[in-house]
C-alpha cells in the first residue's frame, strides 16, 4: 500500500512542493536504487544538521538509499547523532525515549502485523552505542530474545557524541574520555557475538568504506528480519569531533579502522543462507 | 470463547443489560479488557498487578486479545505500548507501586505522542522499606503527566471505570492515556459484586485513522514528517513547540469531563449533599468515607461524602459547589503525603475549613473510627465512648 500515500492526486503536482514532487518522480519510491548511483536520484534524505565530515551522515544517507521498500519502512531512533538526519528523512520516523528503541520497535512491528497480515511493513531501528548496548542494553537483547522480526543497526561512534563525549561501553579500552578521565577500565563490548548468541538470524560487522558493500548489508539485514527474525549490523562511524579526526582523513581512518578491528563480518543461519541464495540469483525479487 | 459481536460503544456502556458476579477486583479489570476488543496487551509482572496480566494473558490464550508478551521489565512494557499504539493498535498494560516508577519516563511521554491507551495501576507502597502492601502514593506521580487519572473504589468501579477507559482515551477530542487505579490487594484481591456488560458483546475496533495525530504505518501521509524537526531550528522555537503542545495534551485531558460525564456519571459522587462535615475521598478511602457516613448519621451527625472519582481531569468546580457550604472538610487518605488533600485544598476558598487526614500508609487499612475522630472534632465534641458499629 506504502506506495498510494506517496503518490499525488491528479492536478495537485502544481500545488505541491517541489521537494515532494521530486521525490515522486526521481525518487526511491516504487524503484530499487543502485548506491552506485547517489546523486543521480533524488534522496530520501538530504538536509542534516550533522558535523561536516560526519561518517554517520554518510552511512546514514547509503542506508536510506538501499532500503528494499522504502515506502513501507518505519525507522526508530533515540536520541543522539543519528536521529538528527533520521528525522529529516522521507520516511517515517519514531523517536522515543532513550534507549527504548527495541522496545518501541517490538510494539510497533507486532501492531503492524496484526492490522496488516497479509502485507510487508518493514521496521528498523538505527541508534548509536549508549542508545542500544548501554541505556538499552535490556531492551535491546529482549528484542532478540523474544525474535521479533525486525533490524537493529548500531552507528558505533565509540562516545557519547551527542552529550558531549563521554565513554560508553562501546568506546576502546583505555582511551581517555570525558567521564573517563584515567582512561577507559574495560574493554569493547563485543556486539556481534552478543547478538548471534541472542538470538539474531542474520549479523554483519563492518567500517563503511564501501558503499556497494553496505548497501548489500542492509538490504539482506532488512529482508532477513522480514522473513525469519532479529537482525543486527554493528557499524563503525566515527565520530570526528570527539576523537579529534580531520574532516578530511575520516575515510582514512575507516579505512584504518576496517584493517584493524573492523574488518568486513557477516554471519547467518542455515535458513536465511538458502533464502539468499535463492533470492538473488534472481534479483529482481528482492522486492517484495 | 463465546463468540463476540461487536456493539455501539454508548450501548455497551450505558444500555446493555448486565449479569451480576462476585468476582475480585483484578478479575473485574480483565473482564473489562475481554470487551475491549483490545489487540494487544504488555505485560510486566509486579505484586499486587501481577493477577490482572495474568488474568489477561489467559484471555490471549483463549483468543480476545490478538496479541501478549511478556516484556524485559516496566520500561521496555510501557515503551512497547508506546509503539504498539503507533501502530495503530489498542493496547492495554497495568503495573503497580515501584513498577510504575520504573515505567513512568514512558508513561509520562504517552500523553505528548497522543497515545490512547489504558494502563491498570493496582497500587502498592514505592519507598523503602520494602513492603507490598497497598499505598497510593504512585498517584501523586501520575498527576502531572498529562494524562486521565480514575481512582476506583470498589471491583465495581474498576470494572466500568476501565471499559470506559478505551472509549474515552480515544476519543477524538480527547486522544490521551487513562490510569485507572485502585488500592492493590484491598480491591485487586478482594470480592466484590460487579454488574457486567454480557461476555458475548465488545466495543467496536479501535479506529486509528479517527485521530488528531494519525499512526504511523506507511499508510497515510505525510511521507516526510519532521522536515524542520523543532529541536534542530533553534532552542526557542523547541520551546515554544513543547509549549504549545503541552497546553493542548492539558487541554485534552479537560475535554475528557465531558465523556467522564457521560460515562461515568460525572467526575464525583455526594452524599447527603446537605451535610455540615464532608468527608472527601477517593478510592478505598471513599468506602471508608460511605461508612464515617453511616456512622455518623446513627449519631445524629450531618455528614456527608464526596467521593471523587477523576482526579485527572480535577473536578474543581463540582468540588466547590459540593462543598460551598461545608463547615469542614476531612480528606482521608491512602499515602503518607496527602496529594488529594492539596488538591481540594487548592480549588476550595477559605481552605482552611479543609482537615488533611487521617492517612494511612504502608499497606494498613484505614478504620472508620479514624474518620469518626476527625468529625468529633469537625464539630467541637468530646467523646469518650467507643461509636456505635
Amino acid at each position: 500500500m506504502g506506495l498510494e500515500y506517496v503518490r499525488i492526486s491528479p492536478g495537485f503536482e502544481r500545488y505541491m512542493p517541489k521537494d515532494y514532487v521530486d521525490l515522486v518522480k526521481y525518487g526511491q519510491f516504487g524503484r530499487q536504487m543502485d548506491v552506485q548511483q547517489l546523486g543521480q536520484f533524488k534522496e530520501l534524505v538530504e538536509e542534516h544538521p550533522m558535523c561536516a565530515g560526519c561518517f554517520m551522515a554518510y552511512f546514514i544517507r547509503v542506508f536510506y538509499a538501499a532500503l528494499p521498500n522504502p515506502e513501507d519502512t518505519i525507522v526508530i531512533g533515540t536520541a543522539g547523532c543519528a536521529r538528527l538526519a533520521l528525522s529529516q528523512a522521507a520516511v517515517p520516523f519514531i523517536y522515543g525515549n532513550y534507549g527504548d528503541t527495541n522496545a518501541v520497535a517490538s510494539g510497533l512491528k507486532r501492531a503492524l502485523t496484526i492490522r496488516f497480515p497479509d502485507k510487508v511493513k518493514d521496521v528498523v531501528v538505527m541508534a548509536g552505542d549508549g542508545g542500544l548496548i548501554d541505556i538499552g542494553f535490556g531492551m535491546t537483547m529482549h528484542s532478540w530474545f523474544r525474535r521479533e522480526k525486525f533490524t537493529t543497526i548500531m552507528v558505533d561512534n565509540e562516545v557519547y557524541g551527542n552529550t558531549g563525549g563521554q565513554e560508553s561501553g562501546m568506546s576502546p579500552k583505555g582511551v581517555q574520555l570525558k567521564m573517563a578521565p584515567k582512561g577507559k577500565q574495560f574493554d569493547k563490548i563485543n556486539a556481534v557475538e552478543l547478538a548471534k548468541v541472542a538470538g539474531c538470524v542474520y549479523v554483519a560487522k563492518l567500517a563503511p568504506t564501501n558503499p556497494k558493500r553496505i548497501a548489500k548489508t542492509i538490504r539482506r539485514a532488512v529482508l532477513a528480519a522480514r522473513h525469519f527474525g532479529p537482525t543486527f549490523i554493528h557499524a563503525y562511524t566515527s565520530c570526528n569531533i570527539e576523537y579529534s579526526i580531520p574532516t578530511e582523513k575520516v575515510l582514512e581512518d575507516a579505512r584504518k579502522r576496517e584493517k584493524q578491528d573492523f574488518g568486513f563480518y557477516e554471519w547467518m543461519t542455515d535458513e536465511v543462507k538458502e533464502y539468499f541464495e535463492e533470492l538473488e540469483r534472481k534479483p529482481e525479487e528482492v522486492r517484495t | 470463547m463465546p463468540e463476540q459481536r461487536v456493539v455501539d460503544a454508548d450501548y455497551l456502556l450505558l444500555e446493555a443489560p448486565r449479569e451480576r458476579k462476585f468476582i475480585t477486583g483484578a478479575q473485574a479489570m480483565a473482564e473489562a479488557v475481554k470487551r475491549a476488543n483490545v489487540d494487544i496487551a504488555i505485560a510486566y509482572p509486579i505484586t499486587p498487578q501481577s493477577e490482572v496480566m495474568h488474568l489477561v494473558g489467559d484471555l490471549w490464550a483463549q483468543g480476545y486479545l490478538k496479541d501478549y508478551y511478556r516484556a524485559e521489565e516496566e520500561y521496555g512494557a510501557m515503551s512497547a505500548i508506546a509503539g504498539a499504539v503507533r501502530g495503530g493498535a489498542r493496547a492495554f498494560s497495568a503495573t503497580s507501586g515501584p513498577g510504575l516508577l520504573r515505567g513512568i519516563e514512558a508513561i509520562a511521554s504517552w500523553p505528548g505522542h497522543r497515545i490512547p491507551a489504558v494502563l491498570g495501576v493496582l497500587t502498592r507502597v514505592v519507598n523503602a522499606p520494602l513492603s507490598i502492601q497497598p499505598d497510593n502514593v504512585e498517584i501523586a506521580y501520575l498527576l502531572n503527566c498529562g494524562m486521565v487519572v480514575l481512582h476506583a473504589e470498589n471491583q465495581q468501579d474498576v470494572f466500568d471505570f476501565t471499559l470506559a477507559s478505551f472509549v474515552i482515551s480515544e476519543k477524538v477530542d480527547v486522544y490521551i492515556p487513562v490510569a485507572v487505579c485502585t488500592e492493590g490487594f484491598f480491591v485487586t484481591h478482594a470480592k466484590g459484586y460487579v454488574n457486567m456488560t454480557p461476555e458475548d458483546m465488545k466495543l467496536p475496533p479501535r479506529d486509528p485513522y479517527k485521530a488528531p495525530v494519525p499512526p504511523t504505518d506507511c499508510e497515510i501521509p505525510p511521507a516526510r514528517i519532521q522536515r524542520d524537526a523543532p529541536v534542530q531550528k533553534s532552542n526557542f522555537m523547541s520551546y515554544l513547540i513543547h509549549a504549545v503542545w503541552q497546553q493542548e495534551v492539558w487541554s485534552s485531558n479537560i475535554r475528557a469531563m465531558k465523556y467522564i460525564y457521560k460515562y461515568l456519571g460525572g467526575p464525583i459522587e455526594v452524599v447527603n449533599p446537605d451535610a455540615e462535615v464532608f468527608v472527601v475521598a477517593s478510592g478505598c478511602a471513599a468506602a471508608q468515607g460511605r461508612e464515617a457516613v453511616r456512622y455518623a448519621q446513627m449519631e445524629g451527625l450531618n455528614v456527608g461524602l464526596v467521593k471523587v472519582k477523576s482526579i485527572r481531569p480535577f473536578p474543581e468546580k463540582e468540588i466547590r459547589e459540593a462543598l460551598s457550604k461545608a463547615k469542614a472538610v476531612i480528606v482521608p487518605e491512602h499515602n503518607i503525603v496527602g496529594w488529594l488533600a492539596r488538591e481540594v485544598k487548592a480549588v476550595l476558598p477559605n481552605n482552611d475549613r479543609v482537615i488533611g487526614g487521617p492517612r494511612v500508609y504502608g499497606g494498613m487499612t484505614l478504620p472508620v473510627e479514624l474518620i469518626m475522630e476527625k468529625v468529633y472534632d469537625a464539630f467541637g465534641i468530646k467523646k469518650q465512648k467507643k461509636v456505635v458499629v
